[in-house]
């Protein structure tokens, strides 16, 4: 005779906590596999434009902008389609996503890490975005991608262009469409050395935080590589304004090459310091003296005015690129705002894009699903032609773009020229690269939050 | 030898720009008694003057070049200013090439005007407000003041290039027998300093030997006797106020060859030459000439790679550095006067 255990006392416990289960939100249970964060449940579904619409980088974040409501006027079937007419993948219909409208709301990274912190924290709690994209910083976007990796959002980073960012700080949740400084030297190096020769002595200023570091340290390595000197590098304040006391002792050091490893404000004056003290009037070593800019922005060349004239860097995308992709979007964005894209325009149009196209082809907005879509996407029509999102680090690799300052430019937006197109294949590193963390960098686990 | 002689020029031409603002600072404070932190947006304006004067020099009409297309693929409209149409491309072009020279007329009445319309319509109200009030006001004036402008101009520095007859780099070294090449230095930069040198030494024989000059003077030492005398201080205050913008505006017009003008530039410089005033002693005009030469020479040779080699990032501070000692040794900075914001 079996003896039985059951109690009122305990029938009540167990019903209490079975109640407790069944009432709690499947939102709130790790067993729930279709729950993620901002799970869309009307007919729309909204993504979050993290820019900086104030502070020094306002005109790239109303550029990116632009390039953001395009594109999803364009995955909502309004406008001419752009660049979604050319790309390869056709899981969008032109009728939003997943039968969802797609809407936008933004925020302003000030170009500060907690301003930006703060703008996508809001837009992720309060406005229920399902992802963010865009950024005119690497420290920004470094910060707002551990901040999604925790929230459980996809973050399509902007114009951030440190390795760090796919290197020691990469995330699972996270993706950059923009090339990086290893990517730069690579392609550089050997139009430098075209150039220039390979016996040269160059001397270095680099503004002094990660993305400055980051660029020093693979353009002196590739130019080291072919021959070259490094013959100093001197760290400058990010705050700083006159360049001319970092300038004057560039005259007499030995040095025939001057590599400005700056940015935004910090390259247009350099620049403009170095071309006022006579640098590119000088011989030095028998050779003329010669002043790089690794990397160039078309809003950086206008600031600069003239003193870019023949001035070398490179570009993750140009709109005088004659892919059709391209042709389909600047024809679209210059009809629309009567100007032609910028390149980090370009870079949040793509990353919206293909946000769109790996849910429509996931079939799902749950970040994990989308990262899975993703990685190892290859795909072609959207600029820079074929392109791949390497599973590894979630970088996307593509040609890179070498260019000069133009001499007679015939508009206020004619003022690079390009030079060279360089092949993926120079440009392309392993995952675990030294620059980039080496074996000890790791995507992590993909978190869906919620 | 060659590196001591460019940082010392370096110093001076960064303090040239220290002084100028920070004169002006100090003579608003030691006459009405405001710590106007709107300043650096004055200096703004004046380099938006010459932004504005470069732009209506160069407002042109366009025709059509068949030959060549824009980036939409349409035919290339060419921009042709009507001043190379008006008087020909060598007189209407030279009128274009020294626009910044030119804005230094236009721009003097511009800033006077907007220190008059500053100071009666905002900052009087302020002035028996304790210094913390005058602070917050003018610390918001300025930050309307440059959202303003970028409204109108946008984020992105514009190019403002000097005159091209002095544009480049001279060669001093070979004028004190030194090697050719050992001290080049830029044209603007020198021509900037002897403006400088120019506007401070007006201010000063103004001040010195006018009888505006002695009034005001008067009026900064003991305001109340002098307005017993029946003198209306008040009113010669105001005059200064407008001709303290007036200096910080030219400094900023003559300012825009050197660095592409952006909305931000004025905060750039507010603290810096808020140091200076400090250093210098409140209300000490030749304290602020003085210290802002120093805190820039100071900051050039801390920028040279011998010193940042033994003190890493030490030109990131050295003028902070310099004006905690001197205040530790010399409360009232290095010229300023007993009573003065002691009270």
């Amino acid at each position: 005779m079996s003896k039985s255990t059951l109690t009122r006392r305990g029938v009540l416990k167990t019903g209490a906590v079975a109640g407790a289960t069944l009432a709690t939100p499947t939102i709130f249970t790790a067993g729930s596999a279709a729950a993620y964060t901002n799970e869309p449940t009307g007919s729309t579904v909204k993504f979050g434009f993290n820019v900086p619409q104030t502070g020094p980088y306002a005109e790239e974040g109303l550029d990116e902008l632009r390039a953001q409501e395009l594109a999803i006027e364009h995955i909502n079937g309004m406008g001419d389609g752009g660049a979604l007419n050319t790309f390869t993948s056709k899981a969008l219909g032109g009728d939003g996503v997943l039968g969802k409208k797609v809407e936008f709301v933004t925020g302003d990274t000030q170009t500060k890490s907690d301003a930006a912190r703060a703008s996508a924290k809001s837009m992720i709690e309060k406005d229920g975005v399902v992802m963010i994209n865009g950024g005119s910083s690497s420290g920004v976007a470094i910060a707002v991608q551990g901040l999604c990796q925790e929230a459980g959002i996809i973050f399509m980073a902007g114009l951030t262009h440190s390795n760090d960012t796919t290197g020691k700080d990469r995330k699972a949740n996270g993706f950059r469409h923009f090339f990086n400084a290893y990517m730069s030297a690579a392609a550089l190096a050997p139009v430098l050395n075209k150039e220039y020769g390979s016996d040269r002595r160059a001397y270095h200023l680099t503004a002094d935080y990660t993305w400055g570091w980051s660029q020093q340290e693979s353009i002196a390595a590739a130019t080291e590589a072919m021959g070259w000197q490094t013959v100093n590098n001197v760290l400058t304040p990010l705050a700083a304004t006159d360049f001319s006391s970092y300038i004057a002792p560039v005259l007499n050091s030995g040095a025939d090459v001057l590599v400005l490893n700056h940015y935004g404000g910090n390259m247009v004056n350099s620049l403009t310091n170095a071309i006022q003290f006579g640098l590119r009037d000088k011989q030095v070593n028998g050779k003329n003296f010669e002043i790089v800019v690794p990397l160039y922005s078309e809003l950086m060349a206008a600031g600069a005015g003239e003193n870019i004239k023949g001035v070398y860097g490179s570009m993750n995308w140009n709109w005088q690129l004659t892919d059709e992709g391209t042709k389909a979007f600047v024809q679209s964005f210059g009809q629309k705002y009567g100007r032609p894209p910028s390149n980090s325009a370009q870079t949040c149009y793509a990353q919206t894009i293909l946000y769109a196209d790996a849910a429509a082809r996931a079939g799902s907005f749950n970040p994990c699903a989308i990262a899975e879509a993703l990685e190892g996407f290859e795909f072609d029509g959207l600029g820079n032609g074929p392109t791949l999102y390497r599973a590894d680090d979630h970088q996307c690799f593509k040609d890179v773009l070498v260019m000069k300052g133009r001499d007679n430019p015939t508009s206020q937006y004619d003022t690079l020229e390009l030079v060279e197109k360089t092949p993926v294949a120079q440009v392309t590193y392993d995952a675990n690269h030294a620059m980039f963390g080496g074996d000890a960098a790791t995507l992590g686990t993909c978190n869906a939050g919620a | 030898m060659d590196a001591i002689l460019l940082q010392t020029l370096n110093g001076l031409d960064k303090g040239s720009a220290y002084a100028l603002i920070a004169l002006g600072l100090t003579l608003i404070f030691g006459t009405l008694g405001v710590v106007n932190f709107a300043h650096g947006a004055l200096f703004m304006i004046g380099a938006f003057c010459a932004v504005t004067v470069s732009r209506i020099l160069n407002l042109s009409y366009e025709t059509v070049d068949p030959t060549k297309t824009d980036f939409l693929g349409n035919p290339l409209k060419v921009k042709t200013p009507y001043l190379e149409g008006w008087f020909g491309p060598e007189f209407g072009g030279a009128l274009i090439d020294w626009s910044v020279p030119l804005a230094i007329i236009f721009a003097i009445p511009i800033m006077v005007f907007v220190g008059f319309a500053m100071e009666r319509g905002l900052i009087k109200h302020f002035y028996k407000r304790p210094h913390a009030d005058q602070i917050l006001v003018t610390f918001g004036l300025a930050i309307v003041l440059q959202e303003v402008v970028k409204y109108f101009y946008g984020a992105n520095p514009i190019p403002t290039p000097a005159p091209d007859a002095l544009k480049g780099s001279a060669d001093l070294g070979v004028l004190i027998g030194l090697d050719p090449n050992a001290v080049i230095y830029p044209v603007w930069r020198l021509v900037y300093f002897g403006f400088a040198a120019l506007i401070v030494g007006a201010v000063f024989a103004f001040l010195q030997f006018t009888t505006f000059g002695m009034v005001v003077r008067a009026g900064m030492a003991d305001r109340e006797t002098v307005g017993l005398l029946g003198i209306n201080i008040d009113r010669r205050f105001t005059i200064m106020f407008g001709i303290a913008a007036a200096v910080a505006g030219l400094a900023g017009v003559m300012y825009t060859p050197i660095n592409s003008p952006n909305y931000h530039m004025g905060m750039d410089f507010l603290v810096l030459s808020f140091v200076v005033v400090v250093v210098g002693g409140m209300g000490s005009l030749p304290g602020a000439v003085l210290a802002g030469f120093l805190l820039g020479i100071l900051e050039s040779f801390a920028s040279m790679n011998e010193v940042k080699s033994i003190l890493p990032g030490i030109d990131q501070i050295i003028i902070y550095m310099v004006a905690i000692i001197i205040l530790l040794t010399r409360p009232r900075g290095l010229m300023g006067r007993k009573g003065v914001m002691e009270d």
